[in-house]
Parts: C-alpha cells; structure tokens; sequence
C-alpha cells in the first residue's frame, strides 16, 4: 500500500458517506470514515423531509434520476437487510389547476422516462378519495405508488454500522482542513490531530463538499447551502394523510409536502432559502409563517397546534442542478451537490461509487462480508410475549425512561454500547428515539444523561447535546 | 387475572391522597402504580415553601407536604409499586404495567383512578424561531436536575414564561450563583402567582417584562443569547422593541398540559379547554368506573386542592367498588362555561345522586376587576357574587347544593359566567 | 422622610401600596384592606423570608437533601445563609426534620431536612 495508511478515506459522516463506506466495505480495501462531529447523522442527513422519492423530478438521463430511481428500487430489501423503518406510501403531486394539467401530464412522462414504475394520473375526485385532507381546489394528481417514507437517522446508523462491523474504521470529531497530493494519494491534514494519508479519497461531505473538491480540482464547483424549514406535528396528528402529499410547482411557486414520518408524526416543510452561512440551521419566524400558509393549499385542517418541533436543514445545492458523481481528480471521488433526493439516492450512490473505485483498483470482494445487521429492538412495537421474554432476559427493557415514546432504559443502553454507539443525547434520540415525543425530552433528560454518563464512562459535567460545546451542564450546584 | 378494587395510576398528590381516602372509606384492595422511583411526584423537586396552607394550616415545602401523605399510606399499609409506567388501560379496566422485576403484567381493576399528573409544555411548541442548542431546559427539568441531582444547567439565564415553577427557578438559580437576566411573559399579566413575583422576582431585582416574548433563538452548540421582543395586542412582536440578552441558558416556563396518553386510550372523553376527561360531579370519566383528579384533569395552581379533589375521586370510587354498580344517573345536568369562565370541572351534575355540595373549579379568560361570577340554572339566576379581581393564573371555586334544586326538578343546564353589572 | 413602593401579596389583588416613614411614623397608603397595611409595615421595617434549598449528600440514594431555614430570616441576610448551606456536606441517612446547621449564619435560626435520604 505503498506506506499510506488507508486504501481508501471518506470525507463525512452523512447518509452518503455511510452508504459509500458499506458498499466499500464489500472490497478488500482498508477504508476510513472522518466525520467532524461526534456522530454519523448530524447534518444534512437528520434534517430533510425523510422521504424516498419514487424519480420523477430529476430529468431525464441525469444522475439524479439515474441514482433517484435505483435507490428507491433498492430500498425495500436494504430496509431488510440493514434493519431500518421503511413504508413505500406512495406520493402524490397535487395539481391545483387545469392550465397546470400539461405540467403534471410532463412529470408523469418524465417519470415513465426515468423508469419509475405504476405511475398514474388520478382526478381530484380519486385524490380525495385516497386522501380526505385534500382540498377541493385540486383538480389532479399523479399518483406514484413507489413512493416511500425512511427513518433518515436509522437509514444512515444502519449503513454506518455495517460498514464498520465489516471492518470501515470511523474516526468522530475529525475535521478535514486540507487535502493536498501526495505520491500515490493524498494527505489530509485534521483539526488538531495527525495528518491521514490515504490512496483515494471520497469527498461526501455535504454543504462542504465544495470546499475539498476545490482543494483538488481546477473546475470549481460552488454548493449552496439552501436552507429548509419544517414543522414536525405530534403522533396524533399523524393519521392527516397517509400518503407524502406534494404540490406541483405553479403560479404559486414550488409549495410544500406534507408527509407522515415512519415514526407516525406529521411533517411539514421544507421552505428553500439559500443562505451563506454553512452552519445555518436556524429556523425564521418568516419561513415557519410560509410553511403553515404554503401547506394550506394542498392540504386542509392542519392542526397546528400540534407542532411539537420546528427544524431546519441545510440542502447542498450545486449551482448546476445536478449531483456530481465520479472521479474529479486523480483517486479523489466526489459525491457533491447532494440534495434531494440525496437519501432516496444514497444507496444507489454507494453502490456506483464503490464499484468505479473497486475497479480502479482491480480489488476483490470479501468472502466474509456480511450484509445484514439487525437494529435496537424496540421494545414497546413486539408483541406482548416478545416483549415479556425479553424484559425476562433483559430487566432494563422493562424500565421506561422516555414515557412519550416508550423508549426503555436498555434500549438507551443498546444505543450506547453497540458498534458505533452514541456519545451524545442527540445520538441517543436518532437511534431510539428518546426525547423525539411530545415533551421534547423534558422527563427523560436528567436519566438519559445518567444512563450516557454510566454506560459511556463520561463525565455528567461532559455530556453533550451533541458535539462538545454543547455541555447539558455547567456543574455542580 | 389478577384483581384489585381499585387501581391508582400515579403515586404523587393525587394518587396518594385519592388512595388515603378510598382506604378510609373502607376499601382494603388498593394499589398505587408509581413511575418514578418514589413516592410523591413532582413535590419531591419543588424544594420551596408555601404547601399546605389550605390542608395543614402550616407552610410546608413540597418534600414535606408529599411525606405527610406518603405517612398515611405507609401506616395503611396500601400496596404500591415503584418503578412501574402503566402502558394501557381499557374501558374495562384492564390495567397494563411495566417494570423490570414482572414484565409486562395485566390487571382488572374493579375502579381505576387516574392521577398522572402533568407535564410541561416544551420549546417546540412554541415555534420560537432560531438555531436549538444545548441550554434550554423547561423549568421542571431544570429544577430536576438542580434540586433532585444536583447540578447547576447555567450560569447567565433568561427565563421564558411566567408560570410558578419559572418564577420558583428563577430565586433558586439566583441563589445558587447564577444570573437571572429577565423573564419574559407573552401575555399583559402573569401566569404566577403575585406571592411568587414578589419574593422570587422583586426580592432579587430580577425584572419582569410582560407582553414580551422571544423572537430568535442564537448558538449553534450551546446557547449564547436570545432576542426579546414586545408583542402588540394580537401578541406580534412589534418591530424595533428587540432587545438582545446573552445567556447560556433558557428556561421554559409556558404553560402544564395533563398528561392523558392513558385516559385517551381508555377511550374517556376529552374537554378541549383542560386537556383532560370530561367529568361528573363524582369525578367519574364518561368510562365507568374510571375516576380522574390532580392535573391529569385539569392544572392546579394549588397542591392542597389537588388533595382535595383527589379524596373526593377516592371516597367515589370506593362507592363504586362498594355497590359493585353504578348508582342510577338519570338526571345529568351539564354546567356550561360561558362568558369570560374558560371551563368548568366538573363538567356534569348528577343532581339526584349529588352530594350535599359540590364544588365546582373553574379559569377565567382573562384578568378582570370588579366583575360578578354569575351562577344560573337554566335561564334563572342563582347567585352573583361580586370579585375585586379575577385572574386566568387563580383557580377559582363555586359551591352548588344539593338543596338548591329543589325548585328546579327539570333543570336542563347550569351556566357560570362573569358578569360586569 | 423615605418612601418605599411595593405590592402585596395577601391577596390575588395585588395592591400596589406606598409606605412613607419619618420616623417612627409610618404611613401607608394604596392598601384595600388592613392585611396590606400590615404586610407593608412589616416589609419595611423587618423583611423576613423562608430560606430553601439543598445540601450535597454523601452516599445517599439521591445526591441532594433539600433543606430549609426553620423559621424566617431576616430578608438581609438570605445570601449569607446561602453560603454556609453551600459549605456543607452531610453523610447519609438524613432524616427529615434532621438538623444540619445548628445556628446558621448568625441568624440563631437552625437549616433542617425537608426529606428522608436514605443510605445507597
């Protein structure tokens, strides 16, 4: 390996890197993960509609579609595989007006081009019948059965953790500063720590992802981070639509969807915005307004009242429109400009970029690759004898800790100890859920960073909400 | 399956004081389903005085107010658990717990009392713009972990809501070293109680802006400061009153929802305006047999009330189990909540099978000076009675008699309402 | 002459009452009812308040014992008070009722346990 430390390294974190190191992990290649925060999941790839597109935006021929298509097609058995909640739904694109009939007539044909399957345009009258929170204004709507919903965090953990049990190694709280040539690959100097040499790198890191294709590359790329807003709805409100509810852009502008999560909260978003700032996810009373009033069109009695959170989440949007695939320089492999429908495409992304560096390299499969892993049992969705059986092997299941979710202390546990286990309450609540109910996390906290603390051998005074700096606690009383 | 007569959900005030009262109305078969580790709820982290003023005659702290009930419970030898969340309870009175020591174990019980209790209303509610750092807390989870655990969550504070258990943190942070900028309040008038402003907020120049709220939330890892706003009449935040504070912390004190996932599930009907179940003068559900006191049916601003209103839950549901049936309610009389009156609890007379007096609870909308509480069956005007104020942060009680419809034996409705002259 | 502005909380009212004092002579005014002038001359002639708060516990099941002043202090003296409670470091079991600072901060006034903390 000529003296470099790893075949291969992957700049981030998110659903793409994770994807990327699984697929990776399939070859003969010693592979490394850097992440700059304290856990996978904490960007782009935690806050977006979680949703899995069935293909028919993105035009035709374009990696989006290409990556869009293949990775809802791929979904259904990776879920299996890997253990992560997925629903294909369907979705439907509301059509509010005739003369915007020729619009939605040229999605559906695109999506036919694209190769998504079972499209169909349905009446108003259809729509509602499938949707009763429909509003009378809409006239049409095309109806995509492939449509899907995913559990972002779950999705990306799963990828992650699969790709280190097969041997990816990830390093947390590595902030890449520079890459720069080096003989047979690539140095990649880190915040604070050693230099990481390494033959290939794969630059998946989001809004940043400019940033180092730049450090190597000639033909700039700019990424915009455009920012979204949503409003996320209490479980009882999760029953409004069953099917992800979007609008077809018009007079109006693009609009917003309205979507169950896999979880059964209602969401509500995102607003586009693009800012400069990479860090912004802040969230404006203007955008919040213009989530509240663009929903409304498409989708009536929507109880607000019921927001338990409202988020924000940064796109990186390229200025072309298109995602950036491939070798940008020798042995540096962009996934850049990574927007929607970046989750939906992530395993298909995984897949193509593993191969081209697997065949550059002329490396082999594993034979003792293994592909499936199995997720954090959630207690309270088995069934009375599932549970009671393993409440008897495993006491801690039967003690709750998050009451408005019903997460129990051994899961918490489990979310901890496991491969790649959370070091901070934010990892914690993507991987079971603790604090994503109603209360927001006001019962649990004070015993989930006791059962982080005991379990992760951290300080209480060190626990974070997720990367340091972002103590609970400033001490003693 | 095993039986109890009566099953408690909850083990803080109201359940301990509605099991002291069952037990003393005779019923032997009692068991309290606790949660938490211990007794006595949320009054364990509410280390302040000012408990017990109505019930002792004596200013107690919460730890001393909740240990006077768990006493009685103790010499009564009544059974609890510890360490248990009841996961569903059905309109048969099934009850399902679970802990680490039995699993998952269903009960029947022969009368379920419900007293959950309540929880805060969180940040994400409010849709207060901004990034969402580290360092906001609500006031309960911050008193938790100061009071119960010991630690100080920050060092430079502001304080969003007036409710008590914020005006309480605020002396309690300030005492332990911390700096309490301002606390914020979106209405014209406090939700605490003026006891609490005076001596939490006045005694330490902490100062109160009313009609203000938060506007913009600033730190991407942990808190670094906040944007205050006034708020016009329609409680907009009017453009050029921002005011920016640095702080490492917030604190949420906006407001207590009862917690009622298990009263829904069991199928009880909910009023709208107290997030609780719709009760009788019995405090019985619209679900026989399942009675329901303390704030998972309506938010207290007073521990000794919810004792109050929780013996009267458990001398009723010893009736029941005692009569082993429902006394004929033939004649329902709903009370109706109108004019400035938010709700009332009960929500329904049994005027034939009443007690010689009911009380009836009640909110008002709104602050008011000078205005009449106006009592009227039917279209017939009982009782006026003159307040000097009236405020939406002050529980407030009527008395109905039994005696008093006599002359109306075919009473439709019972309306409370504020009347100005 | 000093005059002194506050509010008091006998009641719900709240009444804003302005005490003025020359001398011995106290006046009140502003007051609805007589609890108000008798709340205002107490504020302003010998403020007292209830002291609460906590003490670390070693070894205990809970690493808190919340405590109080066993009557009132003088208004003046709560940060003193405050200073020695925070010095303080009990063994468990605590008792309630127990008593943890015999005389606390001059006051002549005794810190005592609001609950039971029992040994881990």
């Amino acid at each position: 390996m000529s003296g470099l430390q790893y075949d291969v390294t992957i700049i981030g974190g998110g659903v793409t890197g994770a994807a990327v190191a699984r697929e990776l992990s399939r070859y003969q290649l010693k592979t490394c993960l850097v992440e700059k925060t304290e856990d996978v999941c904490s960007g782009t790839s935690k806050a977006n509609s979680a949703i899995v597109h069935a293909g028919y935006d993105a035009a035709e021929g374009s990696m989006k579609a290409k990556m869009n298509v293949e990775g809802n097609r791929m979904m259904g058995d990776l879920s299996k595989e890997l253990d992560f909640p997925f629903r294909r739904n369907g979705s439907l694109v509301l059509c509010f007006a005739e003369e915007d009939r020729p619009a939605l007539q040229a999605l559906y044909e695109r999506g036919v081009a694209n190769g998504v399957p079972d499209l169909k345009i349905i009446s108003g009258d259809e729509v509602r019948g499938m949707e009763p929170n429909v509003t009378d204004e809409v006239v049409a709507a095309l109806f995509a059965p492939t449509g899907g919903i995913v559990c972002p965090f779950n999705l990306t953990i799963a990828l992650a953790e699969n790709a280190c049990d097969n041997g990816v190694e990830f390093k947390f709280l590595t902030e890449v500063t520079d890459v720069t040539k080096i003989e047979g690959g690539y140095k990649l100097a880190v915040k604070g720590k050693e230099d990481i040499t390494t033959r290939f790198v794969v630059n998946a890191a989001g809004v940043y992802a400019d940033v180092f294709h730049n450090m190597v590359s000639d033909d700039k790329i700019k990424i915009v981070p455009r920012k979204g807003d949503y409003c996320l709805l209490d479980q009882e409100a999760g029953k409004h639509v069953d099917k992800t509810i979007f609008q077809l852009p018009g007079k109006y502008g693009k609009g917003v969807l309205v979507a169950p999560t896999i979880h059964g909260n209602l969401l509500i978003g995102p607003t586009a915005t693009d800012i400069e700032e990479k860090e912004g996810t802040y969230t404006t009373a203007k955008e919040l307004a213009e989530v509240t009033e663009k929903s409304a069109r498409g989708v009536k009695n929507i109880p607000y009242r019921q927001v338990i959170t409202s988020f924000s989440g940064l796109r990186a949007h390229e200025s072309k429109d298109e995602f950036i695939i491939g070798e940008a320089a020798e042995g540096f492999y962009d996934a850049a400009g990574i927007e929607s429908p970046g989750l939906s495409s992530a395993p298909a992304i995984g897949v193509y970029l593993a191969e081209l560096i697997a065949e550059k390299t002329g490396t082999e499969k594993k034979a003792d690759f293994v592909a499936t892993r199995k997720g954090i049992p959630h207690v309270s969705a088995l069934s009375r004898e599932e549970r009671a059986a393993l409440i008897k092997e495993r006491p801690d299941y039967g003690t709750i800790v998050c009451r408005c979710e019903n997460v129990s202390e051994g899961e918490i546990v489990d979310s901890i100890r496991r491969t790649l286990g959370a070091r901070s309450l934010d990892g914690i609540k993507r991987r079971v859920r603790q604090g994503m109910g109603r209360c927001q996390a006001g019962f649990c906290t004070p015993r989930t960073m006791e059962i982080l603390s005991r379990e992760a051998g951290i300080p209480m005074e060190e626990i974070c909400k997720n990367e340091p700096g972002s103590e609970m606690i400033t001490g003693e009383a | 399956m095993t039986h109890h007569d009566i099953v408690i959900i909850g083990g803080g005030p109201a359940g301990l004081s509605a099991a002291a009262a069952a037990r003393k109305a005779g019923i032997q078969d009692i068991l309290i389903l606790e949660r938490d580790g211990v007794l006595g709820g949320i009054l364990n982290q509410c280390i302040h005085n000012g408990f017990g003023l109505h019930t002792f005659k004596e200013e107690l702290t919460g730890p001393e107010y909740a240990s006077r009930y768990i006493a009685m419970v103790e010499e009564e030898k009544i059974p609890y658990k510890l360490n248990t969340i009841v996961v569903d309870i059905n309109k048969d009175r099934e009850v399902t717990y679970i802990n680490r020591d039995e699993g998952l174990v269903t009960i029947q019980a022969g009368a379920v009392i419900l007293a959950m209790g309540c929880r805060e209303r969180p940040r994400g509610a409010l849709n207060t713009p901004g990034y969402r750092p580290a360092g906001i807390y609500s006031a309960g989870t911050a008193q938790r972990l100061m009071n119960i655990e010991g630690y100080c969550v920050g060092k430079e504070v502001v304080i969003l809501g007036s409710g008590d258990i914020g005006l309480i943190m605020a002396r309690r942070m300030t005492l332990e070293g911390a700096k309490v900028k301002v606390v914020a309040e979106l209405m014209p008038y406090s939700g605490g109680l003026k006891r609490n402003i005076v001596q939490c907020l006045d005694d330490y120049g902490i100062p109160l802006k009313l009609s203000h709220t938060i506007i913009n939330i600033e730190g991407k890892d942990r808190l670094t400061g906040i944007t205050l706003a006034e708020v016009d009449s329609n409680r907009n935040p009017i453009p050029g009153t921002e005011e920016h504070y640095s702080c490492d912390t917030l604190l949420l004190s906006v407001g207590l929802i009862p917690e009622n996932e298990l009263s829904k599930g069991a199928g009880v009907s909910m009023n709208r305006v107290t997030s609780g179940p719709n009760v009788d003068d019995c405090l019985e559900t619209e679900v026989e047999g399942i009675y329901a006191c303390g704030n998972v049916l309506h938010v207290h601003d007073l521990v000794d009330f919810v004792s109050q209103e929780a013996a009267l839950a458990g001398e009723n549901a010893a009736a029941y189990v005692k009569e082993g049936k429902e006394k004929e309610k033939a004649h329902k009389v709903p009370l109706l909540a109108e004019n400035g009156v938010r709700y009332t609890v009960p929500q329904v007379l049994n005027v034939d099978t009443m007690k010689d007096t009911v009380t009836v609870r009640f909110r008002v909308a709104d602050v008011y000076k000078d205005r009449y509480i106006a009592i009227y069956y039917d279209d017939k005007l009982i009782s006026r009675k003159k307040k000097k104020v009236l405020a939406p942060g002050e529980m407030e009680q009527v008395v109905l008699k039994k005696s008093s419809f006599a002359d109306y034996p075919e009473i439709k409705q019972i309306k409370i309402c504020t009347e100005v002259e | 002459m000093e005059t002194r502005n506050l509010i008091c909380i006998g009641c719900p009212l709240g009444c804003p009452v302005t005490v003025t004092m020359d001398g011995d002579d106290i006046n009140v005014t502003g007051n609805t009812c007589p609890r108000g002038a008798d709340y205002a001359k107490k504020e302003v002639l010998s403020p007292t308040r209830i002291v609460t708060s906590s003490i670390k516990v070693n070894d205990g099941v809970i690493a808190r014992v919340s405590v109080k002043t066993k009557s009132d202090i003088p208004k003046s003296k709560i940060f003193e008070v405050m200073k020695e409670i925070q010095a303080v470091r009990i063994d468990a079991p605590v008792a309630l009722g127990q008593v943890l600072i015999a005389d606390c901060a001059g006051t002549g006034v005794e810190i005592i346990a609001t609950k039971d903390v029992p040994r881990i």
